[in-house]
């Protein structure tokens, strides 16, 4: 290294046409580096494909026969264990923008001449990467065990869509809560004690109504039932329209507040 | 003197009365620093005296309440962009993707400072041999040695050929060999021409590594100097002798206490480590007739001494003389601010210790 080699960083400011270049090769450039990290730990995988697996197993097979639904038990599953698992992807994403914040990897990110937007961008973009490959493995496990989209392919691909937009929606929340909080335990923890109740207090896992009256009041009227019951409906049929604009109320709301807010947490990280 | 391509001149880093508050805790109160181009400034000081915080606002990681600080002739907060285009950053900890090579992670970085694939593959190769690296490029960093990772660390900060360069406690938690080549490398970083500010809590290290040293604590630069200039302050020369029998070390100490009255020079206040049994005087420039007189005294009061000699302030003199505690061990913030305020007595006069006395 000499003094005389060509410095990269050149002091002219770059133009705006060659800033958007470089955030988008930025954001790709996390992103690759992201998926690099999830295939070279096998808990990641562990926690990301073989959990929901389990569900779909356990669910089919053990709780299944006890859960009564008019039709397939495994059709009405399905959509449910989806939607979950694309929530439960949001982990990932809280656990790693937290240790990366505590090992400094976000401050040196900060210190560089990279597009600001990049760290957040292309998290969300390698998050929903890994989302999409898991529930088509969750989905292919589903064909075995006698699943089947009965309602088309087209719907069947917007139903895949709608599930990793939800998964999104709740990795922007758990973007801000991971940079909020810094520290994973605590995050892990966090998590757990909200998108558990939020998502088996829903129609993911049995009919609400057999759930008691209290309990139907809320599981009726949150977002997660919103989305898995038009998830329900693009997979085998049914009413879709309210539900399908209740839930892209709800995305475009979480949208809306928490990505500014892990935006915003990002720039103060630290 | 090296002298940078762009708008900038004068010094590499400039910092004037930069201030920052965390709620009720006042982590700056106003530091001045000046690093010229092509030296390194040491910031010493013990956990918690501000070092940290100086360098994030520097860095651009966070914004000061007050002040200004201008590096390679950028404003930290108005043209914060291009202050990143012009520095590197190590912080306390190995800020490396474990999962992924040492290779990989180089390359990676190469790829955000905007070089090509080529070039970003080239630096790499570059920095892992210039780091000792090659060897272990293609394995995941996981497996790397606390020594290894921070090499690894440092050789993230300079893929994009920084012009200056922050190194954040570069050799805290390393074991002494791994400090030691640390050491090296830092000096042929500089070697090179690069500006270095390092902060440190090792006296050893600024006197090793620094051109100047600036000593901060409780976020007021409290004295600036060269190593030399800071060790004259403490008075010139330290007798120190060690007292095998510690039932007896007041005795040694009030022995020697005399010994400088009189002489109208300063010093004389011995300092006394209860645990090693080590006694030392300031003698200022007294130096050998001191030396004579010590011996004299320790023998009229019949004390046995070992290891007596005559020896330059080390750097942790100065920080005792200027803080009152060493610089490692961090006391109780009252307990402390007590002690200070007692011995301050005229020591130094200017404005900012008005200001932190009355705070």
């Amino acid at each position: 290294m000499t003094a005389v080699a060509a410095r990269p960083g050149s002091v002219a400011p770059p133009s705006l046409r060659l800033r958007f270049g470089w955030a988008v090769t930025d954001t790709l450039t996390i992103t690759r580096r992201n998926l690099l990290v999830w295939m070279r730990v096998p808990a990641y995988l562990m926690f990301t494909v073989i959990q929901p697996v389990m569900f779909v197993l356990l669910f089919r097979y053990v709780f299944g026969g006890a859960i009564h639904v008019p039709g397939n038990y495994v059709n009405f599953l399905m959509p449910g264990i989806i939607g979950q698992t694309a929530a439960f992807a949001s982990f990932g994403t809280a656990i790693s923008l937290a240790q990366e914040l505590k090992k400094g990897v976000i401050d040196r990110l900060r210190s560089m001449p990279m597009a600001r937007s990049a760290v957040l961008a292309g998290r969300l973009v390698a998050d929903a990467g890994r989302m999409l490959a898991t529930i088509l493995i969750i989905v292919a496990v589903g064909y075995a065990v006698g699943f089947r989209f009965t309602n088309g392919v087209l719907a069947a691909i917007v139903m895949v869509v709608l599930a990793t937009v939800f998964g999104l929606s709740i990795c922007c929340i758990a973007a801000y809560t991971g940079l909020a909080i810094g520290d994973e335990e605590s995050v892990q923890a966090f998590g757990l004690t909200w998108l558990f109740p939020i998502t088996f207090l829903s129609s993911a896992f049995v009919p609400i109504a057999t759930m008691p009256g209290w309990l139907q009041a809320f599981a009726n009227n949150q977002p997660v039932t919103f989305i898995i019951n038009a998830m329900r409906a693009l997979a085998m049929g049914g009413p879709l329209e309210a539900n399908m604009w209740k839930s892209v109320a709800c995305l475009i709301a979480i949208f809306v507040v928490f990505l500014p807010l892990a935006v915003r947490a990002y720039r103060r990280a630290g | 003197m090296t002298q940078a391509s762009g708008a900038a001149s004068g010094p590499a880093i400039l910092v004037e009365g930069l201030t920052k508050s965390f709620g009720e805790v006042r982590a700056l109160r106003g530091i001045d620093l000046s690093v010229p181009r092509g030296t390194v400034l040491g910031v010493l000081g013990p956990n918690g005296a501000g070092k940290t915080t100086a360098v994030r606002i520097l860095t651009t990681l966070m914004l000061p309440d007050g002040g200004r600080a201008v590096v390679e002739g950028y404003d930290v907060v108005r043209d914060a962009a291009a202050v990143r285009r012009s520095i590197g950053l190590a912080g306390q900890s190995a800020a490396i993707q474990e999962e992924l090579t040492g290779r990989e992670n180089l390359e990676i970085i190469g790829r955000l400072y905007h070089l090509s694939w080529p070039r970003a593959r080239g630096r790499a190769a570059e920095l892992l041999a210039q780091f000792e690296l090659a060897d272990a490029a293609d394995r995941p960093a996981k497996g790397y040695s606390g020594g290894m990772k921070r090499r690894l660390d440092l050789a993230a900060s300079l893929v994009g050929q920084p012009k200056v360069l922050f190194l954040d406690e570069p050799t805290s938690g390393l074991d002494p060999r791994s400090r030691l080549g640390m050491w090296e490398i830092i000096r042929s970083l500089v070697a090179d021409g690069t500006t270095l500010l390092l902060t440190t809590q090792y006296l050893d290290e600024a006197d090793e590594l620094a051109d100047e040293i600036a000593v901060i604590d409780h976020g007021l630069v409290i004295a600036a100097g060269t190593a030399e200039q800071l060790k004259d302050r403490v008075g010139g020369d330290v007798v120190e002798f060690t007292v095998p029998d510690r039932t007896r070390i007041n005795d040694a100490a009030a022995a020697v206490a005399k010994i400088m009255a009189g002489s109208g020079e300063a010093g004389g206040e011995p300092h006394v480590d209860p645990e090693t049994g080590v006694i030392g005087v300031g003698v200022g420039g007294r130096g050998s007739e001191a030396l004579i007189d010590t011996v004299r005294a320790l023998d009229a009061a019949g004390i046995e001494t070992r290891d007596l000699a005559l020896r330059r302030p080390s750097l942790d003199d100065v920080f005792l003389a200027l803080t009152g505690h060493s610089a490692e061990d961090e006391e109780p913030q009252g307990r402390r601010r007590g002690r200070r305020r007692g011995q301050r007595g005229g020591q130094r006069g200017d404005k900012k210790e008005t200001e932190r006395t009355t705070t």
